[in-house]
């Protein structure tokens, strides 16, 4: 595997020095009447940035999405989201921090009792935004993850694979500022989890929003390093070999420590037994 | 070992009743700053208040009835069957009406709630509410406890006039007497106290009966199974308390109107 990834040709330009991450951790520890979930994780999500957080199942993945976005409290450090301290924010402070981002659940985590128009408008119908402009932004939303036909249906009638989309449709309708993935793939079929990740891609390289994917799959990580989304021909390409896509870089989580963070590059070198376990 | 359990068990009591105590003040306070889901608030009215009707019709009005035959029975003795009209209406409407319906509705509206919230909790609907910037507490606890509140009060005034009917079908047509007498003598013994003790019973028990609900319902863990669970201690738990707030309310109610 080491040989498919030359060092990068084509390295990152450098972050503009004024730019604030969207996301700064700092020291976070979490535990839930045991021992720590996670235990003193510092990262941070540079503006326009995807970081994608590889690690073993029931590691404390889907946690660690979950204090990002302030739906946990961790015990000890800080988050900074979008600026803003939110490790102690009282929750009616966090909600309209969390409006500006968008997440996607491990299983969509849709409201089975909305159709997918009401599922994917929500945010705006609590805005109280006009029926038609909710109606075309939704069919925008739904056309940019390939479901435009599922307009009236209820989640309960959809695959899997398109309840996922539905859930990133309902997490880019608001242009959030940071997207949140927990395992959008997780469960799917590779034809499916390829579709997901086109749809990722799209977003990354035509939108350029910053975004923490959890995975467990190296595969769906690998395809979204080197691969970049063609706007002209409406789908991802592969980049040329010795490349990987900018801005996309790796974390990886073992037993509540953060044991890598760098590149595909710095991922395909570590030293580190866990991580060349894990990668082979 | 024996301490050790005792102890732990007694630290998990305290623990639920001061997390059940800040959840139910936290979705009280809520209806008095913006933003208030008005429409939830509608909805949550239809389906508890028009949903429980015929159960609580039914039980009212068969309530009635039994009165009527168990009191006609036992005043036949003393020669004062014409003070059952009395006896039912004062019974309705100061103690059965509002703890028939408050358990009636408990069963039905307590169980639904806490299912309902329960089901959203494990498949993390309510996460994803939260992470799109909506408080569950506000969209979905908050109107259901103010609608149920609002809908008992007027489900148990159903109660009781169904139930003084029932005592009055009865008595026309099984003991043969008369209506009129019935109706005046309900009428005669009936006091503002009897009726402002009976109209104040309910906002307890609907407040009891949504908090407790939605609060087994949000707490909901252990998947599907969890969500049994939640149901059942969600009834069990608003049935128990309503009749331990009935008895409190009375106490207080009949020192105020001494």
């Amino acid at each position: 595997m080491n040989g498919l990834f030359a060092p990068i040709a084509d390295p990152a330009p450098a972050p503009d020095p004024e730019a604030v991450p969207v996301v700064v951790l700092s020291g976070v520890s979490i535990s839930f009447e045991g021992p720590p979930v996670l235990d003193d994780i510092t990262f941070c999500v540079p503006r326009g940035e995807t970081r994608i957080l590889l690690g073993p199942a029931g590691v404390g993945k889907s946690v660690l999405l979950k204090i990002v976005n302030g739906l946990l409290c961790p015990d000890k450090g800080s988050v900074l989201l979008l600026g803003e301290e939110i490790s102690q924010m009282k929750e009616e402070k966090v909600i309209p921090l969390r409006a500006r981002t968008g997440m996607v659940f491990q299983e969509g985590a849709l409201f089975d009792s909305l159709t997918v128009r009401d599922n994917v408008a929500y945010q705006l119908i609590q805005e109280r935004v006009p029926d038609d402009e909710i109606d075309s932004r939704v069919r925008e939303a739904l056309t940019f993850v390939g479901l435009e036909q599922t307009f009236s249906m209820f989640p309960a009638s959809l695959s899997g694979g398109m309840r996922r989309r539905v859930a990133i449709a309902r997490a880019l309708i608001h242009n959030p500022e940071f997207l949140l993935y927990d395992s959008p793939t997780g469960g799917l079929d590779p034809v499916t989890s390829t579709t997901i990740i086109e749809l990722i891609m799209k977003q990354r390289d035509v939108y350029r929003t910053p975004s923490l994917l959890v995975t467990h799959r190296l595969q769906d990580a690998f395809t979204l390093c080197t691969h970049r989304y063609d706007p002209d021909q409406g789908k991802m390409v592969p980049l040329p070999e010795g490349h990987s896509a900018e801005q996309t870089s790796f974390l990886m989580l073992n037993e509540g420590r953060l044991i890598f963070d760098g590149s595909l590059y710095d991922l395909v070198h570590t030293p580190d037994p866990f991580v060349r376990e894990f990668l082979e | 070992m024996a301490t050790n359990t005792i102890d732990r068990s007694a630290k998990q009591i305290v623990l639920t009743v001061q997390e059940y105590t800040l959840f139910a003040w936290r979705a009280f306070l809520n209806l008095f700053s913006p933003p208030i889901y008005w429409v939830d608030f509608l909805v949550q009215s239809d389906i508890i208040g028009v949903g429980s009707l015929n159960i609580v019709v039914l039980s009212g009005f068969f309530t009635g009835c039994v009165l009527a035959l168990q009191s006609t029975a036992t005043l036949q003795a003393f020669g004062a069957t014409s003070v059952t009209g009395r006896f039912v209406a004062l019974t309705m409407i100061r103690e059965l009406g509002a703890v028939l319906t408050g358990i009636m509705v408990s069963g039905r509206n307590a169980s639904s709630m806490a299912s309902e919230l329960g089901s959203m909790v494990v498949t993390e609907q309510i996460d994803a509410m939260r992470a799109l910037g909506v408080d569950p507490m506000r969209k979905l606890v908050t109107p259901r406890i103010f609608a149920c509140i609002t809908m008992l009060f007027f489900l148990t005034i159903l109660s009781d006039a169904f139930g003084i009917l029932g005592g009055a079908a009865v008595t026309v047509f099984l003991n043969h007497q008369n209506a009129t007498q019935y109706f005046s003598m309900a009428w005669e013994g009936l006091r503002l106290s009897d009726i402002l003790q009976g109209l104040i019973k309910p906002l307890f028990f609907g407040y009891i009966i949504a908090s407790i609900g939605c609060y087994n319902g949000m707490k909901t863990t252990g998947g599907t199974e969890g969500v049994g669970r939640s149901t059942i201690d969600a009834v069990v738990t608003a049935s128990v308390l309503i009749i331990v707030a009935d008895t409190l309310v009375t106490q207080v109610m009949l020192g105020i109107f001494r």
